[in-house]
């Protein structure tokens, strides 16, 4: 199974026709996801890449049952995109874009708090997988292997090392969510974590964290009472200096907070099985699955 | 982004708050002419920089003569003020403020920011303002009151009032401090800040709030739509490596180490800066190469990282997930040679044709190390650093 998103979730891509839409919209289609068309307000009409192009979310979904929403809109316009896609009732969304201001993210989940069942992933992610199924975002599909762990994670190419890993130890993945870098993400962590609890083939779930922010540390406590499968968590940054961003808007140690080894500590306190090499996540999920 | 104080003052006094009047020099002779301005005989001069702990630093003086205002404003003006919480080096002071004194009758703490696990704007107000605010947060914590503002609904008088109270103001100093709050929400939306802090705002002897000093971190997200504060940014007071490597979309930070890094993503760049420490080495430098690792972006990641005289060998990491390992592996390659780089370089490529990369990683003729994993990379640099130690 998988969670999110699968081989019949209908995709459509707002910035459909921009030079990074189309690339990932051509990719997506080359790995098998269901991308049934795009947005770009003022297109109606055309075809790009063999697809109908609309000038709305509400106008694409109508024609052809989209249900998904991939993002490649620049920053400034991706608050309106967002809540666009939210209005016109896209169940899932994922933002692809760095750089959208905190203030504009404070808005958009204060508006989303209405719109229980819609999920919004990142933005400043790689996107969401589901392994020969469904690929929304910009990591490399041929690393995937459809199988049983699920990752969720702050990164983008850190992320595609434990997918590798994972895949190298033939436990593939159930489904991967990048929620993103940013300091202010739609889902979070424990939003993802509840899925792969509830995920029939989700047995392990991998977690990639980082400095900045308490999410890891929430998580750790949602873990401690609420999860039951094997999670394995690494969290990059121990070598990070205070008070400087680390190249994501949300990777910054401040107040004291934030620390990577503040992080390890929640975690491990919480059952959390943690590696602190970035090459050692794959083994620690087979060893955990093997010991269950 | 930061800003001096002197600007943040700018920027509250739009929405409101009341400021100490006062201006910039960059000169004793302008200090000279800002004191006769606003008159009487007694001034601050406040050096002006990115930095808190200017006090105890000497950055902050009460003078009672125009010889001491001289004196000050030239012992501070073009030199380097090091506080707890500057670096070795300190920052350099090309400005001071010269305000006029304030007579305190009351010392508070005020301070408005993002709060990431709540998604909202949080107030925060004590007190005991004057000191360091992560003192009182580890001592006496329950004097400081935090509300949370819904964004949608920014500030209202009924949440001022209610903190008001907590303070212990009296009905005339509650009206001036509503005024203060929902001004304060206003700028902080309007421009965008991440963090506005106003330590300490003082009640003075005529019974008025006076924000005393602010300090203001802008957004960088948000730039785009800011020009009055672009023009603000102070590159002064950030480090020159930093900058550079920013006008080539590079993300660059220094650290104090030898071996360098350059790898591709935020995360895997932390990720091999500790797989580094894991491994006995010590990280000379953060950098995220970004999304395009061409050889023009390589090349100057190369020079960024080597300008740091400390550096004795690099770790390349790139994952290239559409990328392919053998056009960026000649990205490295021709790198190297026009950087004319001697120190060892240790290169790990994952992703498409990574073995062909590594055979011309292997074939280049340079002092590259080809390498096959994680572990491998992290062993082979901390061993070559080693070496010709």
């Amino acid at each position: 199974m998988s969670i999110l998103v699968n081989k019949d979730t209908k995709l459509i891509c707002q910035g459909f026709t921009g030079s990074q839409g189309t690339i990932h919209s051509q990719h997506a289609l080359d790995y098998g996801t269901q991308l049934v068309g795009g947005v770009t307000p003022g297109k109606k009409g055309w075809k790009h890449l063999g697809l109908p192009v609309f000038n709305t979310v509400a106008e694409a979904i109508a024609e052809t049952g989209a249900n998904a929403s991939m993002i490649y809109v620049p920053a400034p316009a991706c608050k309106d995109s967002i809540i666009e896609a939210i209005d016109a009732g896209i169940k899932v969304i994922v933002c692809i874009t760095e750089g959208i201001p905190s203030l504009d993210m404070l808005y958009v989940k204060a508006y989303l708090k209405n719109f229980p069942s819609t999920y919004l992933i990142g933005p400043n992610c790689p996107g969401i997988i589901t392994p020969a199924q469904c690929k929304i975002g910009i990591m490399p599909g041929y690393i995937h292997q459809p199988g049983r762990i699920g990752i969720v994670s702050r990164s983008g190419t850190l992320t595609y090392e434990a997918v590798k890993q994972t895949s190298d130890l033939n436990l593939g993945q159930s489904t991967c969510v990048g929620i993103g870098g940013d300091s202010i993400p739609g889902m979070s962590f424990i939003d993802v974590l509840t899925l792969f609890e509830q995920d029939p083939d989700t047995v392990a779930i991998l977690m990639v964290g980082e400095i900045g922010g308490t999410a890891e540390e929430e998580a750790a406590q949602f873990i401690y009472e609420q999860v039951t499968k094997p999670v394995i968590a690494y969290v990059a940054g121990v070598t990070a200096p205070i008070g400087k961003r680390m190249g994501h808007a949300g990777a910054i140690i401040s107040g004291g907070k934030g620390t990577a080894a503040g992080k390890f500590k929640a975690l491990e306190e919480a059952g959390v099985y943690t590696v602190r090499s970035p090459a050692d996540m794959g083994q620690a999920v087979a060893s955990a699955i093997a010991v269950v | 982004m930061n800003l001096h104080e002197y600007q943040a003052k700018i920027l509250l006094n739009e929405y409101g708050l009341t400021v100490p009047v006062g201006q910039v020099a960059e000169s004793v002779t302008e200090a000279l002419a800002i004191a006769r301005q606003l008159g009487g005989s007694a001034w601050m001069v406040k050096a002006q920089i990115h930095a808190g702990g200017r006090g105890k630093a000497g950055g902050v003086r009460y003078v009672t003569s125009e010889e001491e205002l001289a004196q000050a404003v030239n012992a501070l003006l073009g030199k380097a003020l090091i506080t707890y919480q500057t670096d070795m080096r300190g920052q350099k002071v090309q400005k001071v403020l010269i305000a006029a004194p304030c007579d305190i009758k009351r010392e508070l703490y005020l301070s408005m920011l993002l709060d990431r696990a709540s998604g909202k704007i949080v107030i925060m107000t004590s007190t005991e303002g004057g000191v360091e605010i992560e003192d009182v947060a580890s001592h006496t914590p329950e004097k400081i009151i935090k509300i949370t503002l819904d964004p949608l609904l920014g500030a209202l008088p009924y949440q001022a009032r209610a903190l008001g109270f907590q303070l212990n103001l009296d009905t005339e100093q509650i009206k001036e401090f509503t005024r203060f709050v929902l001004g304060l929400a206003q700028a902080f939306i309007a421009y965008d800040f991440s963090l506005v802090e106003i330590n300490p705002l003082i009640i003075d002897q005529a019974d008025r709030l006076v924000c005393l000093d602010a300090k203001v971190v802008i957004d960088d997200n948000a730039l785009f739509r800011q020009p009055k504060l672009r023009a603000m940014r102070d590159s002064t007071q950030e480090d020159d490596r930093e900058n550079r490597a920013h006008a080539w979309e590079l993300n660059y930070i220094a650290l104090d180490g030898n071996i360098g890094c350059m790898v591709n993503g935020a995360g895997l760049a932390m990720a091999t800066m500790d797989l580094i420490k894991l491994h006995g080495g010590h990280p000379a430098n953060f950098l995220d190469v970004g999304g395009g690792a061409t050889q023009e972006r390589v090349t100057e990641a190369f020079k960024i990282i080597l300008s740091d005289a400390q550096v004795k060998g690099v770790l390349v990491n790139i994952f290239g997930g559409i990328v392919r390992c053998d056009m960026i592996a000649d990205g490295v390659i021709g790198a190297v040679k026009e950087a004319g780089i001697s120190v060892p370089v240790v290169v790990r490529l994952e992703g498409n044709n990574s073995d062909l990369a590594a055979e011309k990683l292997r074939d280049s003729g340079l002092n590259i190390i080809a390498s096959s994993g994680l572990t491998d990379a992290a062993r082979k640099i901390v061993a070559s650093v080693a070496e010709n130690a």
